[in-house]
C-alpha cells in the first residue's frame, strides 16, 4: 500500500472528526467526575437518549437545528431528575455506590427506548444542508463531519466562558476545590451540584443529536462508547477539562492512524495507549494524583 | 436464634456446602444452578481483592477467562485429561494474576479500575486474535467430558445431577481454601490495607506485597471458577473475557453484600436467578434487573446477605 | 404400539413399571400418549439482532400453528419453547441446556449468530438432539463441528458470497476492496468472494478488517478513497452493515464505486434507511417480492400476511418457518420423534417451504438452495415493505457449495 502525504493528512482529519465526538462525550463525564467523583456509567445511555430524542424531535419539526437546541434540554431535565432523587441520597458513600447506580439506570433507559421506539433503532439521515462531500485538496471528506469538528470547538468554547467568565464558574470551580470550604461560605453547595450534573448530561445529549447522522441510531449504541469514553476520561486526567479534549483529539488520531496501518488492531490501539498513559503516569495527563484512593 | 447465627459463623464453609449440596432441588433447572455455583466462585475470588482489600477491577473477567480457555486448549489441542487441564488452567490464571496485578498495584482509586479495564481488554483481544487456538469470535469447541473418572469411581458428565456435584467438589475446596485465608494472621493483614493502607504500611507491613498476593490468589479462585465453566458448557465462549463479565462480579458481589463471606454467593444467586426467571415473562428484563439494582444500591447498601447479617447482629 | 415413536414407547415401560409401586403413576400415561413435540427454540430476543429474531420467532410459530391445524402427527401435537440466548453463547448453551435437561424437548431449531449457533450444536450433539441451525456459518457443517444431528437450514457465507460475486464482479469491474468484519463469519465470505473471483480475473486490493461491532468506519475510509476500487465489498452483517453503508456514502464514496454486501437483510434496510443503502446490491436468503416469480413465496406470504396484520415476512423469518417445517415434516415421515430416526428422515427431505426446491447435502446436512440478489431502492417505492429491486435468482445448485471433502467429510454416503 502506498502511503501518500495527503492520505495520510485526510486521516488525521478524519482522526480529528473522530476525536471531536470522544471528546465532547468526555467532557461531560469529567465534570460530573471532577465535581461530584461520581462515575457515571449511564453517561453513554444519555447519548443514546439524545440520539432517539434527537430524532424524534427531527421528525416532528423537520428541523435539525431546532432538535439541536432542544434535545440537550430535554436530556438536561432528566439528568437533574436523576441527580436530584437518584444519584443525590449515594452522597458519602463512596465512588462505588453511585457507580453502581447509573450502571443500573443505564439498563433501565435502554429498556425505556427499546419500548418508545422499537428495537430495531431507527434511521437517521444527514441534514440537508451538510448532505455530500466536499473537497479538501487531500481527498473528499464529508461536510457533516467537519461540522462536528466545529460544533466541539463551539461546545467547548462556550463552557470555557461559562467557568472562567462566569460568576457561577466561579462557584463551580470553587466546589470542585473544596465543597466544604464552599459551604462555609454560605453557597448551597447540594444545587451548584445538581445545575453540574444537569449540564454533564446535557452535553452527553448533545453529542447524542450530533452523532446520530454519522451512525445507526438503536438502543444499544451507547454501551460501546462508554468503555472508550472512559478511555478518553482516563487518559486525559479524570475530572480535567483541557485533558478530556486533548485525550479525545489523541485517542481520535490513535485510533484513525492505527485503522490506516493496522486496522484490525484499531480497537486495541486505544485501550494500549491507556495501559501505557496510565503505567507511566498514573493520573493520566492533567489528573490530581491518589484521587479517591 | 442467635446460637444459630453463631454455629453457622463459626462454620461458615459447612454451612456454605451443606445449603449447596440441597441447592439444585430449588433451582428450576441443573445448568442454572452449575452457572450460580461458578458465578458465586467467581465473585468470591472477585471479593477478595473488592470486599476485603477495596480494590476495584474491572479486568476480572481476564482471570476466568484465561481459566477457561488454556483448560480447554490443553483438552481440545492437547488431549490433556480433564483433572491437567484444570490444574494447568488455574495456574495460568494465576500468572495472569502476576502480571496484571505487578501492573496494576502501582495505581490508586479509579486508576485502578481503569488500568485493570485496559490489561484484561489487551488480554481479550489476545485471546480473540489468535483463532488457531481459540476459535476466536465463534468460541472454543469440542471440549467433552464425557465420563469423569475419579480413582475407579466412573461419573457421567452429561447427566446434570453428577456433573453438579463434581463441580461442588471442586468449589467446596475452593471455599475451605479462602476461609482459611480469610482466618489467617494474614487474612488480618488484608483487611488492615482495606482499611488504611498507610497505617499498616507504617505498622511494617508490606503493602505492595500484600496486595499483589491477593491479586493473585483472587485470580487463583476466578480461574478454577472459568477452567470448571469450560467443563460444564463444553465451549469457551469469547465473551467469558469480556470486560461486561468483569462488571457482572461487581455486581453480584454488591448485591449479596461485599466483604461478607457468604454475600458473594446470594449475589450471583439472586442475579442469575432473577434474570433467568424474567427472561422467561418479558423480553425487557434488562429494566427488571436494572430497576431491582438501582433499589438495592439506593435502599440496602450493604446487599442482601449484608444486611442479614446486620439484622442479626443487632437481635443479639 | 408399532406406531408409537420409540422414546415414546420406553417411557411407558419405564412408567408402566412404576405403576405397579404407584397407582397415581396411571395418570402420567394418559398424559404421555398425548404429550407434544416440544421443539425449542433459543433465539437472540434482546440484544443487536433482536428485530431479526422476533421475527424468526413468528414466522416458526406460524409454521406451528399451521402444522398443529393439519392434524400434527396421528394426533400428537407440536410446541414451541422460545428461549431468549441474548446473542451470548455461554447464555445460549445453558439455555440449550435448559431445553433438554428440563423441558426435554425432542429437538433444537434456531440461533442467530456463527458463535451461538457453534456453542448451541455443541451441547446439542453431544446430547444426539438434532438441532436446525437458522444462521448463516460455514464452520457449523465442517467435520470438526458437524454430526449427524446437526443440520443447517440457513444458506453459508461461502454460497451467498458467491452468488453475489458470481453476479457483481462481471458487471461493475475488477478491482475490489473488502471492508470486512474481523471474525470468521466475515473472513469466510470474503473467501467466498475470492473463490468466485478467482476464474473471472477479479483483484482483490485490500481486505481491511475492522472491529466487529465498530460504530465508526470513518478511519477505514479514506485509505478505501485512495484506493479508488471498481466494487467495495462490505463483509459485515446487521447493524455494521448499517453503520459502515451510511457513512461510506458520507464519504462520497458511491461516486465511480459500486457497493456490495453479501448479505443484505431486509431488517438491516428498514433500520438504516433508504439514503445509507441507496443502490447498494446483495445476496439473501429470500426476499417477500419474489412471489410473484416463486409460488410457494406466494403462498407462505399470504399466510404471514394474515396471521401478523398484513406484515411481510423477512429473510431471517423466513428461515425460522422453513427449520421449523422441516423439522416436523420429517417427524412424519419417520413416523418418529427420536432425533436419530427424525435425522434420517430429513436427509431425505425434498421440500419447498417458500424460495422453490431445497434438500439437504447428505454428507454435511447443509440445505441447498437459492440465493436472490437484490438491490436497494430509493424510488418509485409503492409502501414501506417495497425496499428490494429482485435482480436475479441464483438457482439452487450442489455446485456452488465447497466439496465434502474440502469440508473434511471423508466419504459422501
Amino acid at each position: 500500500m502506498e502511503i501518500t502525504p495527503s492520505l495520510l493528512a485526510l486521516q488525521l482529519v478524519t482522526g480529528i472528526a473522530l476525536g471531536a465526538v470522544y471528546a465532547l462525550l468526555a467532557i461531560g463525564l469529567s465534570l460530573i467526575f471532577g465535581m461530584l467523583t461520581v462515575v457515571n456509567f449511564a453517561h453513554g445511555a444519555f447519548f443514546m437518549v439524545g440520539a432517539f430524542i434527537g430524532l424524534y424531535f427531527m421528525g416532528l419539526t423537520g428541523n435539525f437545528w431546532f432538535s439541536l437546541v432542544l434535545t440537550p434540554l430535554v436530556v438536561g431535565v432528566l439528568g437533574l431528575v436523576t441527580e436530584r432523587f437518584l444519584v443525590r441520597p449515594l452522597y458519602g458513600r463512596g465512588i462505588d455506590y453511585p457507580l453502581l447506580l447509573t450502571f443500573g439506570l443505564s439498563w433501565v433507559l435502554i429498556e425505556a427506548m427499546r419500548v418508545m421506539f422499537g428495537i430495531e433503532g431507527i434511521p437517521s439521515s444527514t441534514p440537508p444542508e451538510l448532505r455530500g462531500a466536499v473537497d479538501l485538496g487531500i481527498g473528499f471528506f464529508p461536510k457533516y463531519r467537519l461540522f462536528l469538528i466545529f460544533a466541539t470547538a463551539v461546545v467547548v468554547l462556550a463552557l470555557w466562558l461559562f467557568l472562567e467568565k462566569t460568576r457561577y464558574g466561579l462557584i463551580v470551580r470553587a466546589g470542585s476545590r473544596d465543597g466544604e470550604i464552599c459551604k462555609v461560605l454560605g453557597i448551597d453547595i447540594a444545587r451548584v451540584w445538581l445545575v453540574v450534573f444537569g449540564i454533564g448530561t446535557a452535553i452527553a445529549g448533545l453529542s447524542g443529536v450530533l452523532a446520530a447522522p454519522t451512525r445507526a441510531v438503536n438502543p444499544e449504541m451507547g454501551i460501546h462508547v462508554l468503555a472508550e469514553s472512559f478511555v478518553v476520561t482516563v487518559v486525559g486526567g479524570m475530572g480535567s477539562l483541557p485533558g478530556a479534549v486533548l485525550a479525545g483529539l489523541l485517542v481520535g488520531i490513535v485510533f484513525s492512524l492505527t485503522s490506516l496501518f493496522a486496522p484490525d488492531l484499531a480497537e486495541l490501539s486505544i485501550f494500549v495507549l491507556m495501559a501505557v498513559v496510565l503505567l507511566l503516569r498514573p493520573q493520566g495527563f492533567f489528573g490530581k494524583a491518589g484521587l479517591m484512593s | 436464634m442467635r446460637d444459630a447465627f453463631e454455629f453457622v459463623r463459626r462454620h461458615r464453609v459447612a454451612a456454605v456446602i451443606a445449603f449447596l449440596m440441597v441447592f439444585p432441588l430449588l433451582m428450576p433447572y441443573h445448568a442454572l444452578a452449575i452457572n450460580i455455583l461458578l458465578f458465586g466462585l467467581f465473585a468470591v475470588g472477585f471479593n477478595l481483592l473488592f470486599g476485603y482489600t477495596g480494590l476495584l477491577s474491572f479486568g476480572h473477567a481476564a482471570f476466568l477467562g484465561v481459566g477457561s480457555y488454556l483448560t480447554g486448549i490443553a483438552m481440545v489441542h492437547g488431549g490433556w485429561p480433564w483433572w491437567a487441564a484444570v490444574v494447568l488452567g488455574v495456574v495460568c490464571a494465576g500468572v495472569a494474576g502476576l502480571v496484571i496485578g505487578f501492573l496494576a498495584i502501582r495505581t490508586r482509586g479509579i486508576y485502578f479500575s481503569m488500568v485493570t479495564l485496559a490489561l484484561g481488554q489487551i488480554v481479550y483481544y489476545a485471546f480473540y486474535k489468535a483463532e488457531r487456538w481459540t476459535g476466536g469470535e465463534n468460541g472454543l469447541r469440542g471440549i467433552q467430558v464425557p465420563a469423569v473418572e475419579i480413582g475407579s469411581l466412573r461419573l457421567d458428565f452429561l447427566n446434570p445431577v453428577t456433573k453438579y456435584y463434581v463441580i461442588l467438589a471442586f468449589v467446596a475446596l475452593a471455599l475451605w481454601f479462602v476461609s482459611r485465608v480469610l482466618a489467617s494472621p494474614f487474612g488480618a493483614v488484608i483487611e488492615a490495607v482495606r482499611e488504611n493502607d498507610r497505617r499498616a504500611a507504617a505498622c511494617g507491613y508490606d503493602v505492595a506485597r500484600t496486595k499483589l498476593l491477593v491479586f493473585v490468589l483472587s485470580a487463583l479462585i476466578c480461574g478454577l471458577a472459568g477452567a470448571l465453566r469450560a467443563l460444564h458448557l463444553s465451549i469457551v465462549p469469547i465473551d467469558s473475557l469480556h470486560y461486561l463479565l468483569s462488571g457482572q462480579a461487581v455486581m453480584m458481589c454488591l448485591l449479596g453484600g461485599m466483604g461478607t463471606f457468604f454475600g458473594p454467593f446470594v449475589g450471583a444467586g439472586v442475579f442469575l436467578t432473577l434474570e433467568d426467571v424474567v427472561t422467561v415473562f418479558t423480553k425487557h428484563w434488562m429494566a427488571v434487573v436494572g430497576g431491582v439494582f438501582m433499589f438495592f444500591v439506593l435502599f440496602f447498601p450493604s446487599g442482601i446477605w449484608g444486611t442479614v447479617i446486620k439484622r442479626l447482629e443487632r437481635v443479639r | 404400539m408399532s406406531h408409537t415413536p420409540a422414546n415414546l414407547r420406553r417411557r411407558r415401560i419405564v412408567m408402566a413399571g412404576t405403576a405397579v409401586a404407584a397407582a397415581p403413576a396411571l395418570f402420567n400415561i394418559a398424559r404421555a400418549q398425548g404429550a407434544a413435540i416440544k421443539i425449542g427454540f433459543p433465539v437472540p430476543l434482546t440484544g443487536a439482532f433482536s428485530a431479526e429474531a422476533q421475527d424468526q420467532v413468528r414466522a416458526a410459530e406460524l409454521a406451528v400453528k399451521e402444522w398443529n391445524a393439519a392434524g400434527g402427527h396421528k394426533g400428537q401435537m407440536a410446541e414451541l419453547l422460545v428461549r431468549d440466548d441474548k446473542l451470548n453463547p455461554g447464555e445460549a448453551a445453558t439455555r440449550t441446556l435448559e431445553l433438554i435437561e428440563k423441558d426435554k424437548v425432542n429437538f433444537v431449531v434456531g440461533s442467530l449468530s456463527a458463535a451461538t449457533q457453534l456453542s448451541i450444536n455443541a451441547v446439542t450433539k453431544e446430547r444426539k438432539v438434532l438441532f436446525n441451525s437458522i444462521s448463516q456459518s460455514d464452520t457449523i457443517n465442517e467435520a470438526k463441528d458437524w454430526s449427524l444431528y446437526t443440520f443447517h437450514e440457513a444458506l453459508n457465507p461461502h454460497l451467498t458470497a458467491g452468488a453475489v460475486g458470481r453476479y457483481a464482479f462481471p458487471k461493475f469491474g475488477k478491482k475490489v476492496v473488502y471492508l470486512t468484519a474481523d471474525y470468521a463469519y466475515g473472513h469466510e465470505m470474503v473467501r467466498g468472494f475470492q473463490r468466485a473471483g478467482a476464474g473471472l480475473g477479479v483483484q482483490t486490493l485490500a481486505d481491511i478488517r475492522h472491529p466487529l461491532g465498530a460504530a465508526d468506519y470513518s478511519a477505514f475510509l479514506p485509505r478505501i478513497q485512495a484506493l479508488k476500487p471498481d466494487i467495495l465489498v462490505l463483509c459485515n452483517f446487521g447493524r455494521d452493515l448499517v453503520n459502515s453503508a451510511k457513512q461510506a456514502t458520507d464519504f462520497g464514496l458511491k461516486q465511480g464505486t459500486k457497493i456490495i454486501a453479501p448479505v443484505l437483510l431486509y431488517t438491516s434496510r428498514q433500520a438504516g434507511g433508504a439514503d445509507a443503502f441507496e443502490g447498494i446490491l446483495g445476496g439473501t436468503s429470500y426476499y417477500w417480492g419474489m412471489e410473484d416469480k416463486i409460488p410457494s413465496a406466494k403462498k407462505f406470504n399470504d399466510a404471514f400476511r394474515k396471521a401478523y396484520g398484513g406484515a411481510v415476512p423477512s429473510d431471517y423469518g423466513a428461515l425460522g418457518y422453513a427449520g421449523i417445517r422441516s423439522v416436523l415434516q420429517a417427524v412424519k415421515d419417520a413416523d418418529a420423534t427420536d432425533s436419530t430416526r427424525v435425522s434420517i428422515a430429513l436427509r431425505q427431505l425434498k421440500y419447498d417451504w417458500y424460495k422453490g426446491p431445497q434438500s439437504y447435502r447428505k454428507c454435511d446436512h447443509q440445505s441447498v438452495q437459492s440465493v436472490v440478489i437484490v438491490e436497494s431502492k430509493s424510488k418509485n417505492m409503492k409502501d414501506k415493505n417495497d425496499v428490494f429491486n429482485v435482480l436475479a435468482i441464483e438457482a439452487a445448485d450442489e455446485k456452488n457449495l465447497r466439496t465434502c471433502e474440502e469440508m473434511g467429510h471423508k466419504v459422501t454416503t
